[in-house]
C-alpha cells in the first residue's frame, strides 16, 4: 500500500512542480510533514545535501532518495530500492504525457496566452511555495532540541555570505558542502 | 528501430551521469551531445525543447530529455530518453543512501552531516534569491508572491492549491489587462 501512496504522492509532484528541481522541495517538505512519516525534516536536509553534490538532475536524485527512505521505512533495503524507482517513476511519468501531447504543437503551446499567463502568475507562486519550505528547513536547522545551534548558525550565515562574492558563486554546491562537512568535523558538532 | 532507442538511452544515462545540477546548467552538455555529436535537433530546437520544458510541469531535465526523444522515434523514444536520463540517478542515489544510512551512526559522520546541514541552509537562501530575481519581474508578480506567502504561511495550503491560485490569478490579470487595452 504505502508503494502504492508513494507513486500517487509523487505523480502529483511531477505534476505540480513546475520550474524544475528547486519547486519539488516545497513538496516534498510538505511530505516531511505529513502522517506518512516517510522521512523526517532533518533527513530531507540531507537528502537536498546529497542530491546537490551527486551526478544527476537535483529533482530526480531528490524523489530517489525520498523514495528510498519512504520504501525504507516499511520494508528495509529491498523495501527502499523499490521506493526509489517507484517515486523516480511517479516524478517523471506526468511529464512523458505532457510532453508528448504538447510536442505535437510546440510553438503554438508556448505561445499561448492562457499558457503564458497561467505561468506568469505561478512563477511568483513556486517562489513563495520554496520561501516557505526553507524557513521551514532553516528555522528547523537552527534551532535544535529546544535551544539555538549557534555554531550551525554561524557556519550558515559566513557561507551565505561568501556566496555573494561573484568570484565564489560560479563554484559547485558540492564545494560548499565539503567545506561545511570539514567545518562539522573540526568544530564536532 | 531498436538500435536508435538503445543510442536514445545510452546518450541521454551518459548526460545523465555527466550533469551536476540539472536545469540551466545542463544545456552547453545538451549542445554538445545532442546538436554536436548526434546531430538530433539543430540548436535552435534545443532551445526551444528547453524553453517549453520550463513551462511545462516538472523537471526540466526529463522534459527535454522527452522531447528529443520523442523527435527521433515517437513515444518508445521519449520514454527510452527519459529512462535513460534518470538510470543513472536511481543507481548513484540508492547505493549512497544505502551507504550513508551504514554510517549514519559514527560521530564523526553525525559532525560531517551537521556542517553540511549549515551549508544547505545557505544554499538554500540563495535559490531563493535567485528565484525571487527570476520571478518578480513587476509590481503585479510581486503582489502574487505577498499572496503566495499568505497562504503558506498564514494558512498553511498544500502546495497544489497555491500552484492553481497562481494560475487563475495569472490568467485573470491578464483577461483585465486585454479588456483594458479595448
Amino acid at each position: 500500500m504505502t508503494f502504492l501512496y508513494l507513486f500517487w504522492e509523487f505523480f502529483k509532484i511531477g505534476l505540480f512542480a513546475v520550474g524544475g528541481g528547486p519547486a519539488t522541495i516545497p513538496f516534498l517538505f510538505d511530505l516531511a510533514n505529513s502522517d506518512y512519516g516517510w522521512f523526517t525534516q532533518k533527513q530531507l536536509v540531507d537528502m537536498i545535501a546529497v542530491s546537490e553534490s551527486t551526478p544527476g538532475p537535483i529533482g530526480i536524485n531528490m524523489a530517489t532518495y525520498a523514495g528510498y527512505n519512504a520504501g525504507h521505512s516499511v520494508m528495509g533495503l529491498a523495501g527502499g530500492v523499490l521506493g526509489g524507482i517507484i517515486a523516480t517513476a511517479g516524478l517523471v511519468i506526468p511529464s512523458i504525457i505532457v510532453i508528448i501531447i504538447v510536442a505535437g504543437f510546440l510553438k503554438a503551446f508556448s505561445e499561448n496566452k492562457y499558457v503564458k499567463s497561467a505561468f506568469y502568475g505561478i512563477r511568483p507562486m513556486v517562489t513563495s511555495l520554496v520561501l516557505f519550505a526553507v524557513y521551514g528547513i532553516v528555522s528547523q536547522t537552527f534551532y535544535q532540541d529546544g535551544a539555538f545551534a549557534w555554531q550551525v548558525i554561524i557556519i550558515s550565515l559566513i557561507a551565505f555570505a561568501l556566496m555573494f562574492i561573484k568570484k565564489l558563486k560560479k563554484l559547485h554546491p558540492a564545494f560548499w558542502l565539503v567545506l561545511g562537512a570539514v567545518a562539522g568535523v573540526i568544530l564536532k558538532l | 528501430m531498436v538500435k536508435n532507442l538503445l543510442s536514445l538511452f545510452l546518450t541521454f544515462a551518459k548526460i545523465g551521469v555527466m550533469t551536476f545540477g540539472g536545469g540551466l546548467t545542463m544545456l552547453p552538455l545538451l549542445t554538445k551531445e545532442i546538436v554536436e555529436k548526434k546531430k538530433w535537433a539543430s540548436e535552435e530546437q534545443l532551445l526551444d525543447y528547453y524553453a517549453v520544458g520550463q513551462c511545462t510541469p516538472g523537471i526540466i531535465a526529463v522534459n527535454t530529455a522527452t522531447f528529443i526523444g520523442y523527435s527521433q522515434a515517437g513515444i518508445a523514444g521519449g520514454i527510452f530518453a527519459t529512462v535513460g536520463m534518470v538510470t543513472p540517478s536511481v543507481l548513484i542515489i540508492i547505493a549512497v543512501a544505502a551507504a550513508l544510512q551504514q554510517f549514519m551512526e559514527y560521530p564523526v559522520v553525525a559532525s560531517a552531516l551537521m556542517g553540511i546541514r549549515a551549508v544547505v541552509c545557505a544554499l538554500l537562501s540563495h535559490t531563493v534569491i535567485t528565484l525571487a530575481k527570476k520571478s518578480l519581474v513587476d509590481i503585479v508578480t510581486a503582489m502574487i508572491f505577498i499572496i503566495g506567502f499568505v497562504l503558506c504561511f498564514v494558512f498553511d495550503i498544500t502546495p497544489i492549491l497555491v500552484v492553481i491560485v497562481g494560475a487563475i490569478i495569472g490568467i485573470a490579470v491578464n483577461k483585465v489587462r486585454e479588456v483594458r487595452k479595448k
